[in-house]
């Protein structure tokens, strides 16, 4: 008899103690929802931990009102069918209300504006404990991320002061009007995600498959066209078959060549691939350590 | 690669520590470039940072580089987590700094490895560092260590000078609670025996490290004995198609527990039968440590978060005085009759210090009993005193019912790690 699980077994009962762990030591949790594939992981483990009674928290979209109109019809769908509760979270509405200013440029993009409507989301939820899908092979400030990371009431994240955390025993007690950002899966890198994925067959966004899309290069990044980004003269729209390695934002995240119309295409492709997957987020190459920097200020 | 192939690898975790000179960070990132677990834009980075710095090459050591504050410092002041694979397996790196400020760190790190990669630089043989590296993996109880001899180019690759280190470290290490000791000798700079086999050292008949890493047998690492099984959270769904589902949800801590099991239950001591283990992916048989699964009984018991199922003829020590050697990570030293929130698996309590029996000295293993001061980064022998009885096998029988943490009261910090003696 072999009691070794394979690698992806044992990561899936890591992420699933975690969320038990969540449910179980928080008042009122609330799941990040991006309808990226990490988010929609977290999601599906979640559904996986608490079966045959319903996800026992709601899932939190802030919407930038720049997604692709592709994710928000997938997260419609998706909730239905885990049987989850949906908020969302408008960033449109902030700025119309005057909450946020909106960046100005051939740059701008929204990505900082969510913070800002994130927390705003979490006050109003009085939400105690935010999960979210990010992964610590991602970025090198996410590399030092706790699973049960600790904020002030400020949402901002101190990395020289956090909590340690030894075998599975997770410290989630905390002050009235702190909470925590809760990283169910940390441990997984990109590959183990797709695997995972293509093992369970689980239903994905068509973003992520190749499909020909009118799309133009800045700075060495394709970018799929829309009215959200302004274009500089030279930027010529080209039709290329593309897929996303991320998603965001369609004002930042870069569209890749590619061929790969199935999660076992995309998984060769993952293999082969030399250039890493925020290699196409033009949020991440504003400075060297613009991760750190937005995570401080409660950024995910 | 195919499904087949993906399902087959398993997962193993290492912890290294070190300081800047001894070539930690090149090890890593020769494992990592080695590997192929480099990507393009990361490599262009470094290269780019290692040519403003004036330095010869490409520093891999960069590759590790964390936060600003670290980078200003040249130091690794937390655990970084860091990935990679091979086909065969998936490994993550614990990567700690191995400054005795920070044996918290390094005692964290520890925490879960599988394995203890300890570096010892070739020139200078076992060093104070390299001492306390093994007494944290002994104490933490890591299954295998792995003992790199580095810097090899720099002794030209001479056959004697691994032979005396390996000899050192072995007669000191025989004091230690280490089962599996293992030597390579290799250069991180110029990757011999890190992943490929070196072509200067051929006296070594051993393998390379990456093929140790890959091949290590890590199946035994989980109690498979003693059947532990806390209670994490009840399911009940409440809807008509399980009306009267009740659930208890956990992860496996030890031994292998199957249908139809008798069991007990703590504290109650209410025994019943395993009437299924259940999963969103269907019924299983039976389940084993690591497995998160949902338990159902046959009878009706009034069961909740922080009990523990047990096998009726195989149960863990029931009592409110522990002993344990405690890890202290906190600015605020340890206050004898103070009083803690304690965790142990699922079960929260609190604790008073009954006594502080002594210090142990993290470098040459002394038991101070005259020096009870037990600040940050020490560790000690101390007698608690709970509120409510822990379930709790010994650290050395299971790293997860064997150990707690304490919390401050006052902060919520998390502020000592203790292993159940």
């Amino acid at each position: 008899m072999n009691y070794q699980l394979n690698h992806l077994r044992e990561l899936e009962s890591e992420s699933i103690f975690v969320l038990r762990e969540v449910a179980a030591q928080f008042e009122n949790p609330v799941l990040m929802f991006s309808g990226g594939k990490d988010s929609i992981l977290m999601s599906y483990l979640a559904m996986k931990a608490f079966y045959p009674a319903k996800v026992p928290f709601p899932l939190l979209h802030v919407d930038t009102g720049h997604n692709f109109p592709e994710t928000i019809e997938f997260r419609d769908n998706w909730v239905k069918k885990i049987g989850a509760k949906l908020i969302v979270g408008s960033v449109q509405e902030a700025i119309d209300k005057g909450m946020v200013v909106e960046e100005k440029g051939v740059n701008a993009s929204r990505n900082g504006l969510q913070t800002a409507v994130l927390l705003d989301e979490l006050e109003k939820g009085k939400f105690d404990a935010a999960m979210g899908g990010a992964r610590r092979d991602e970025e090198k400030a996410r590399a030092k991320e706790r699973f049960f990371s600790h904020r002030d009431e400020f949402g901002q994240w101190d990395p020289k002061n956090q909590r340690p955390e030894l075998w599975n025993i997770f410290n989630g007690k905390k002050h009235f009007g702190e909470h925590f950002r809760i990283f169910p899966i940390s441990n997984w890198t990109e590959m183990d995600v797709w695997m995972y994925l293509a093992m369970e067959k689980v239903e994905l966004p068509n973003l992520y498959f190749a499909h020909e899309r009118d799309v133009f290069d800045r700075d060495g990044i394709l970018l799929a066209n829309t009215d959200y980004i302004e274009k500089k003269p030279n930027e010529k729209i080209v039709k290329k078959m593309v897929r996303c390695r991320t998603i965001g934002d369609m004002t930042c995240t870069g569209v890749w060549e590619s061929q790969a119309t199935t999660i076992e295409d995309i998984i060769t492709e993952v293999s082969t691939t030399r250039v890493t997957e925020r290699g196409g987020r033009a949020d991440d190459k504003r400075s060297e350590t613009s991760m750190e920097d937005r995570k401080i200020k409660g950024y995910f | 690669m195919t499904q087949q192939e993906y399902e087959n690898m398993e997962l193993l975790r290492f912890t290294t520590a070190g300081s800047v000179d001894d070539g930690k960070s090149t090890l890593i990132g020769r494992l990592l470039y080695d590997s192929k677990s480099i990507f393009e834009d990361q490599y262009e980075t470094i290269k780019k940072t290692s040519e403003r710095r004036g330095e010869e090459g490409v520093n891999l050591a960069l590759l590790t580089d964390g936060l600003k504050s670290e980078r200003e410092q040249g130091i690794t002041i937390d655990v970084a987590y860091r990935y990679f694979s091979t086909p065969k397996r998936k490994f993550i790196i614990a990567d700690t700094p191995g400054h005795i400020q920070y044996t918290r760190n390094m005692v964290t790190g520890a925490s879960t490895a599988n394995v203890a990669l300890i570096l010892i630089d070739a020139r200078n043989g076992v060093m104070e560092q390299t001492r306390r590296h093994a007494i944290i993996a002994s104490l933490l109880q890591i299954p295998h260590v792995v003992v790199c001899v580095n810097k090899m180019d720099l002794v030209e690759y001479k056959e004697e000078a691994y032979e005396a280190i390996k000899d050192e470290f072995s007669n000191w290490a025989s004091k230690l609670d280490v089962k599996d000791v293992h030597f390579i000798p290799i250069s991180a700079l110029n990757g011999d025996n890190v992943v490929d086999k070196s072509e200067n050292m051929p006296w070594y008949g051993g393998t390379t490290l990456l093929y140790y890493l890959e091949n290590v047998h890590i199946g035994s690492d989980h109690n498979l004995i003693d059947v532990r099984f806390p209670v994490q959270h009840v399911i009940r769904p409440y809807n008509d198609e399980f009306h009267d589902y009740r659930g208890y949800s956990g992860r496996v801590a030890g031994g292998v527990m199957k249908k139809g099991d008798k069991v007990t239950i703590l504290p109650s001591g209410f025994t019943s039968t395993i009437s299924k283990i259940d999963t969103y992916d269907g019924e299983l048989e039976q389940a084993h440590a690591p497995m998160s699964v949902t338990v159902l009984l046959e009878d009706d018991i009034d069961i909740s978060r922080g009990d523990m199922i047990v096998r009726e003829n195989n149960q863990p020590e029931v009592s409110q005085d522990v002993e344990i050697m405690v890890s202290w990570f906190n600015e605020r030293p340890l206050q004898l009759r103070g009083k803690y929130t304690l965790m142990h698996t699922t079960k929260e309590c609190r604790c008073i210090i009954k006594d502080i029996q002594y210090k142990l000295d993290i470098n040459t293993l002394h038991r101070n009993l005259e020096d009870k001061d037990v600040k940050m980064n020490d560790i000690a022998r101390v007698t608690l005193r709970t509120t409510k009885p822990l379930f709790a096998d010994s650290y050395r029988r299971n790293r997860i019912t064997g150990s707690v943490i304490l919390i401050d009261e006052g902060t919520n910090e998390t502020v000592g790690a203790g292993m159940i003696i």
